[in-house]
């Protein structure tokens, strides 16, 4: 089968960029106010890494002056995705958009085609990424192996040295896995302990948050338990299909998004919340994934409405500060998510609840909206850039002198963990949610 | 056409493999500047580090007679660094070192690459002040500001780019260095020829250095925002303002398509129920801030303003300045082509050219965005159309010669700060006259025998 998935040819043959609105593509006037605060552009200085010049390519490749040629494909991965040009954007052009089109063109050419690219994009995105239940059986084997010692094991026997260079980093890169996922932690149904619920929330469990940050998703629930929420949160959660979309693969993205939208059917909540800002970016496009779709279009549009990232959520609910019983010196600074800040506009309602938190000292972070490197699975297949990045960002971190910085997405956590582990530091990376969650279990201890 | 393959190779042999760029896919993102509409590829682009190697580059251009066309960061708005045919494009963004602050002196020597914005912020870093801040400043080079005489929200108060211009380094295009002018404030040895070079267009040789002059950071400012019912009534107010002999920082107006567009992008909260709004800051002096600002706010209440804001501190004052930078990009939210318009006039006829600016959209049936520099009467109508409809297109073309023609008859000028380039090229002739264009042909034509510099920009 491996080599049947090694010959096979894209079935998906279509041009995505000569297809798009042209206006989408027209609506960027070339004006460069995206350039200085491009990663990409400012670590090169070459326009073919900045938006307009990425842009100017995608135009050309719908003009037809252009084909998606592997150049043209390598620019489009290239780009981290962070969206910080769309922040800059005075003439409000749809980059988003624009880079998912693009990365699908590439795909749809075969540029970049390879026997093992295809079989590892087969495995991962069409496989693995569209059934939780397989994934769930990959953590729990990552799980064993990391329990029973076996990775210990293998880190200190010096087998690793055997391995190429970058397989060796990638194994150092291995995120522990929980030693129990959402599902075994949460319950289908939480309401209020003590008082009658004012709202009805969805909590959306994730991919790599559950089996990597099933804690985090635990804070959330009990954060949201405290401030009159009952939680719906179903087992085996399909992904949001973000991974998808970033990847060229539209219509499992669609697909995934129309299973949501069936298992949290977004008539019956108040709000669906996901604690992850990659996610959350692109969960509350649903409406115009699902544009062409006659069945699905109107509830999507619903969908996105209710979509809310658990920051936005608790302080539109005018979420409870913790009493001062709960005070504990803490200094923190905050690593703002680019698909937080770029990709839904969140900046505040994060500060808001670390600053709600008593005892809790805030230092704002240079450069807190400048990306880490992470980027979804950009610091996997980029690695000299993501390194960079995370290089530029840790010594930002260290500039502040915090003991703690807080993220709200799961990348972001992981990325900048390793290269703190790598450097030797001790530091702790947290969910801000998870920071207002043990204030809030500080407060009932003392009681 | 393209480039010979010993240029390309002599090209790399002086700049190394890694800058020079070749690839269509690495060049069609240099075929362009900020400008609406104009494209063309280069035959190569590179990236120079120092001045020596400027020489060798434009040597071998010269004797090879190709076209060399010097590009910062790419915001003009005239088309200068528009690539012509075959060209190589000289792009100085790696030559971004500050080299020296003399606080003594009050200068800062810089490379050409540098940003705007990071060369302001080091002399403000020492409580000094570069005043010109172009609306691109955040990106847009010293170079090219040098190059294009940029101007920006306060050149009412501080004046352009050419007003800090002390002196530069310039390559020329046979490959001669040479300095013009230096740290005195009083200068008077032979022809001012750094003036020249201010607002050449890259026509007349390469600048590698520039120094600047620089003044104490003023000690305060005071921004505020008015809101009119009609265009009229904050033209009146400006000229008001400038009738008490006050002459504050910035006085800019936005008109109602302008304002809905920035606070569209922005989101600071800006009245949109207006016709017209006047941002106004003044800085200086406290005491003296205090009294204008309520000398300004009293004025414009006389004039009947709709709504009076002052921004309680700095920040909210930097963001209302930041804000209206963003307006001609902003505007690109209406329409899929934006094409904007520089003409300029002497500040008492600035209420009779926005007038006619109205009745000229209205004639040809285009939809129109102004905004602009109200204290120094220079006007940025900008027209929302859609290139591939040449049929408006044509129509955009009439309207722009009627409103030219109409800032010259009110004794203004058809650029007064985004320059020639290829966009005006063809109103320059008659603006100029005979005579005038004659003396630049003949400068240009010493300076650059062979007509490698930006050939085909500002005139033939």
């Amino acid at each position: 089968m491996l080599l049947e998935l090694a010959q096979a040819k894209s079935a998906d043959s279509r041009s995505y960029l000569k297809g798009l609105d042209y206006s989408v593509v027209q609506q960027c006037m070339h004006c460069g106010l995206c350039l200085p605060t491009c990663p990409t552009y400012d670590a090169t200085k070459l326009e073919r890494h900045s938006p307009r010049g990425r842009i100017a390519l995608m135009r050309s490749v719908a003009d037809g002056e252009l084909d998606a040629t592997r150049t043209f494909a390598d620019e489009m991965y290239f780009c981290l995705g962070c969206l910080a040009c769309m922040t800059a954007c005075p003439a409000g052009v749809n980059y988003a958009e624009l880079f998912e089109q693009a990365r699908a063109e590439a795909e749809a050419s075969e540029v970049l085609v390879s026997p093992w690219r295809r079989i590892i994009r087969w495995v991962t995105l069409k496989w693995l990424f569209m059934d939780h239940s397989r994934l769930q059986i990959l953590g729990l084997s990552m799980r064993f192996y990391q329990q029973v010692g076996l990775q210990w094991l293998i880190r200190n026997s010096g087998v690793l040295k055997l391995l190429p260079q970058r397989m060796r980093e990638l194994e150092a890169m291995t995120p522990s896995i929980q030693p129990k996922f959402s599902d075994e932690l949460i319950a289908p149904r939480t309401v209020p302990e003590d008082s009658a619920p004012r709202y009805r929330v969805a909590l959306l469990t994730g991919c790599a948050q559950d089996l990597i940050f099933s804690d985090v998703n635990l804070d959330t629930l009990e954060v949201l338990k405290k401030n009159g929420c009952e939680i719906v949160t179903p087992t085996n959660q399909p992904c949001c299909g973000s991974l998808h979309a970033h990847n060229g693969e539209w219509e499992a993205a669609k697909d995934l998004a129309r299973r949501q939208i069936e298992l949290f059917p977004p008539e019956s909540f108040d709000a669906i919340i996901t604690n992850a800002a990659g996610c959350g970016s692109h969960l509350k496009h649903y409406s115009s994934l699902l544009k062409d779709d006659e069945r699905y279009c109107g509830r999507a549009a619903e969908w996105d409405r209710k979509v809310k990232d658990i920051h936005e959520w608790l302080v539109e609910i005018e979420f409870r500060v913790p009493d001062e019983s709960s005070s504990e010196r803490h200094h923190v600074t905050y690593h703002e998510a680019c698909h937080l800040c770029h990709g839904q506009k969140i900046t505040m309602q994060p500060r808001q609840i670390l600053k709600a938190i008593p005892g809790l000292s805030l230092s704002e972070l240079p450069e807190s909206d400048w990306c880490c490197g992470s980027a979804g699975i950009y610091n996997i297949v980029q690695p000299e850039m993501a390194n960079k990045l995370l290089d530029r960002k840790l010594s930002h971190i260290d500039s502040t002198g915090a003991t703690t910085v807080a993220t709200g997405n799961p990348g972001c956590l992981l990325h900048i963990q390793n290269g703190v582990r790598q450097q030797g530091k001790d530091l702790r990376l947290a969910h801000p949610v998870s920071l207002l969650a043990e204030a809030y279990r500080r407060e009932t201890a003392k009681t | 056409m393209g480039l010979k393959k010993q240029v390309l190779e002599a090209l790399i042999t002086l700049v190394g493999d890694g800058n020079v760029l070749t690839r269509r896919e690495d060049l069609i993102p240099y075929s362009f500047d900020g400008t609406a509409a104009l494209k063309q590829l280069p035959g190569c682009v590179v990236f120079a580090s120092s001045t020596e190697e400027i020489a060798s580059i434009l040597k071998l251009a010269n004797a090879n007679k190709i076209g060399v066309v010097t590009r910062g960061s790419g915001t003009g708005l005239s088309g200068g660094s528009v690539p012509s045919l075959d060209a190589i494009v000289l792009c100085t963004v790696k030559m971004d070192s500050i080299l020296e602050v003399d606080e003594k002196n009050l200068t800062l020597l810089t490379e050409p690459g540098v940003t705007t914005l990071k060369l302001s912020q080091a002399a403000e870093a020492v409580g000094l002040f570069y005043p010109p801040d172009p609306g691109s400043m955040k990106i847009s080079t010293i170079g090219g500001n040098v190059a294009e005489n940029s101007g920006g929200l306060r050149g009412l108060k501080y004046g352009v780019t050419r007003n800090y211009v002390m002196g530069m380094e310039v390559v020329l295009p046979q490959g001669e260095v040479m300095w013009l002018g230096n740290k005195c404030v009083k200068d008077v040895a032979g022809y001012s020829l750094k003036d020249l070079f201010v607002g050449s267009e890259g026509t007349l040789g390469v600048i590698t250095k520039i120094l600047l002059r620089l003044i104490p950071l003023p000690a305060a400012k005071k921004t505020m925002v008015a809101t009119f019912a009609e265009m009229d009534r904050a033209a009146e107010a400006v000229s008001a303002i400038i009738a008490a002999k006050i002459i504050p920082c910035t006085l800019e107006f936005l008109d109602r398509t302008t304002i809905h567009c920035v606070e569209d992008f922005a989101k600071i909260g800006l009245p949109l129920d207006c016709e017209a709004l006047l941002l106004m800051e003044t800085d200086g002096h406290p005491a003296v801030v205090a009294e204008e600002a309520e000398e300004m706010e009293r004025i414009c209440q006389e004039q009947g303003c709709v709504e009076l804001r002052v921004a309680k501190d700095a920040a909210e004052g930097d963001k209302l300045a930041s804000a209206r930078r963003s307006a001609f990009s902003a505007l690109a939210r209406m329409a899929p082509t934006t094409i904007l318009e520089d003409a300029t006039v002497p500040r008492s006829e600035l209420a009779t050219m926005i007038r006619f600016v109205d009745q000229v959209a209205k004639k040809y049936a285009l939809k129109i965005g102004t905004f602009g520099h109200m204290g120094d009467g220079n006007l940025h109508p900008t027209f929302l159309t859609d290139e591939r409809n040449t049929d408006e297109i044509h129509r955009v073309e009439e309207a722009f010669k009627e409103i030219f023609d109409e800032a010259i008859r009110l004794g203004g000028t058809i650029t007064g700060e985004h320059g020639i380039g290829l966009a005006k090229k063809s109103f320059l002739p008659s603006f100029l006259g005979e005579v005038q264009l004659d003396v630049l042909r003949k400068l240009r034509a010493v300076l650059d025998p062979a007509g490698i510099l930006n050939p085909g920009k500002m005139f033939d």
